[in-house]
């Protein structure tokens, strides 16, 4: 155990890269090399299996002018605009109420946190029970008496997304919800003082004050949610499988089906480089503010 | 106001505490005004937003499907039956085997355990190095690390596929214990790395002084001292790993899918009549293992997901 007893310079950085090395090969092997594989095949025919035959901007051309995959980016740009939006809101909201010196604020805040322990399985198929047009909230309004009254998004194209944007939200609000009370009672108490002698009301003090202080929670927060929903595949799976039709698909499941169901392995590669390319999108300027001027933390 | 305020601020200065100001500070807030009617309100509606799936899921997988026909999904069972959780557990059918969720169940436990005890330990012995060992080159693997959380997983996907055939391990619980531990390594060193760092360095050097090495201070010192990390690590990967669906999917076989996937199998196989109390009851089964760790764990989930949040 105790390898050595002499601290001898060379054993020490033995040990430490000997230790690191699992490190190592993920960051190279697996997250670099695999990144630059995926891009380089993305640039080829492969069907089933990989193969070198190089064919330029060929899938790039195909992907753009496949209808799944333009319906893919939309769904994906309307429920995450939506999701960023709302997420960000309603977990703002949350927490700033949690934060008023409230009773029973550990009961409230496990209830809004415990969907985000959930699968994104579980949450789709429970989301695709309620909304059930059959025995779901649609039925149970109409037996209320209101017959013509009509609720289906999961059966119809034109919302399916906004069906699937409730049960994404149920899950992940209490997350944002969470780093917005970190936050929250990271500003100092002095701060609500001064607003408070200073006669400004609550929801200014919020707007004009705490909300541009609380900068970089609401950047981490963004960038942690934005590159969730890139990700976004399992709750789409679950809820509605792409359907009505082709109404829900998004691009990861897109480059799923084409990879392991379609044998179309380079179209997957090519969906799978815009993915990665509207991640950075996101990512580089991030990290660009986050540590452009600062040292590395 | 401000009369009332200033002989209260000066004697304060030196031990500006929230509890010593409490006197003069807000009203007191328990008493019903409108302000507080709004803000339990708007806390309740929200409340009961977020708990009618978990009400509905339960009350529907007690229901028989007679009952589940006639009535409407919000309404309490007339007569609590058990047999869909049974039949959920031990008989459901997906496509070819009819044993139910139960071999999702223990395929989950046999990816888990490994993929925790595995993806912790080379995490903390690699944050470990990188915060007390520091060696040329480190900082740029570990910059890629972290930012290899962030890129989409779909890039990654296939380049695993080929590296785990040409280790003979694709397909197996093997090669998907390797994935998690792979995809796992970003958060953990991170959280790893942040907590040794902030340990006395005086306790390391007087570890070093007195002949330890490497894997003696990391085993005797680093290893007892840091258990609360550990602990917020066990959180997060077992409900990361259990929750997981897009691996288990690509890396196994269909008869070592883990429950997630199975549970989708059961609900969304289009064979047979639908049986949403036995769904409802499978959904409920699956969730269990991380609600349990949700409700047990309390504040240390929201440590793990706060260390989880605060990446770079």
């Amino acid at each position: 155990m105790a390898a050595d007893r002499k601290p001898s310079q060379l054993f020490r950085n033995m040990n430490a890269k000997v230790a690191a090395i699992p490190m190592i090969l993920t960051a190279c092997v697996v997250f670099v090399g695999g990144t630059l594989w995926t891009i380089t095949y993305s640039f080829t025919n492969s069907k089933l299996l990989p193969r070198e035959t190089f064919v330029g901007l060929d899938q790039y051309e195909r992907l753009w002018s496949s209808n799944k995959w333009l319906i893919s980016i939309e769904n994906l740009f309307i429920y995450g605009v939506l999701s960023l939006v709302f997420s960000l809101l309603i977990g703002f909201l949350l927490a700033a109420l949690l934060d008023q010196k409230i009773r029973f604020e550990n009961t409230f805040r496990t209830i809004f946190l415990y969907p985000f322990a959930l699968s994104f399985i579980v949450t789709g198929l429970v989301w695709q029970w309620i909304l059930n047009p059959d025995f779901g909230i649609q039925r149970v309004v109409r037996n209320l008496g209101w017959e013509s009254f009509t609720f289906d998004p999961l059966y119809n194209a034109e919302i399916v997304i906004y069906g699937v944007l409730i049960a994404g939200l149920w899950q992940g609000t209490g997350l944002v919800m969470c780093l917005m009370l970190a936050g929250l009672r990271g500003i100092d108490e002095d701060i609500w003082k001064a607003a408070r002698v200073d006669g400004i009301p609550m929801w200014k003090t919020y707007l004009m004050i705490i909300i541009p202080m609380m900068r970089p929670v609401f950047i981490t927060t963004l960038v942690i949610i934005a590159s969730g929903i890139v990700k976004l595949y399992d709750l789409i799976v679950a809820q509605t499988g792409g359907g009505p039709g082709i109404a829900s698909e998004v691009p990861a499941k897109y480059v799923y089906d084409a990879m392991f169901l379609s044998q179309n392995l380079a179209q997957g590669f090519a969906g799978s480089t815009m993915m990665l390319l509207t991640v950075l999108i996101v990512l580089i300027p991030w990290a660009y503010l986050e540590f452009g001027g600062k040292k590395h933390g | 106001m401000v009369d009332h305020l200033a002989p209260t601020s000066a004697p304060l200065v030196a031990a500006p505490s929230r509890a010593a100001d409490e006197p003069w500070g807000r009203k007191p807030r328990r008493s019903i005004t409108r302000a507080n009617i709004f803000l339990y309100g708007t806390l309740i509606v929200f409340a009961i937003y977020y708990l009618l799936p978990l009400y509905v899921m339960i009350v529907t997988s007690l229901k028989g499907m007679p009952e589940i026909r006639m009535g409407n999904i919000f309404s309490p069972p007339l007569e609590i039956t058990f047999e869909p959780w049974a039949k959920a557990w031990s008989t459901a059918c997906t496509g070819l085997n009819c044993d139910g969720l139960s071999r999702g169940f223990w395929n989950s436990v046999r990816i888990l355990v490994p993929s925790v005890v595995l993806s912790i330990a080379v995490a903390s012995v690699n944050g470990y190095a990188l915060a007390n060992w520091r060696f040329k080159g480190a900082d740029t693997f570990f910059t890629i690390l972290i930012f290899g959380a962030f890129i989409p997983y779909q890039v990654m996907l296939y380049p695993i596929v080929i590296l785990l055939r040409e280790m003979g391990l694709y397909g197996s619980l093997t090669g998907l214990v390797l994935v998690h531990t792979v995809f796992g390594m970003p958060i953990l060193t991170l959280l790893f790395r942040n907590y040794f760092t902030s340990m006395p360095e005086e306790l390391f050097k007087a570890a070093r002084v007195d002949g330890a090495g490497f894997w003696g201070i990391y085993f005797k010192i680093m290893l007892p001292m840091s258990l609360p990390i550990f602990v917020v690590a066990i959180i997060l990967q077992v409900t990361g790993i259990w929750n997981d669906f897009l691996f288990g999917v690509i890396y196994t076989r269909p008869d070592l899918y883990p429950m997630t996937v199975q549970l989708n199998n059961i609900v969304n196989s289009v064979q047979g009549v639908k049986e949403y109390n036995v769904n409802m009851a499978a959904t409920i089964l699956t969730g269990l293992v991380p609600l349990t760790i949700y409700f047990i764990s309390g504040k240390l989930f929201v440590r793990g997901i706060a260390a989880g949040a605060v990446k770079g």
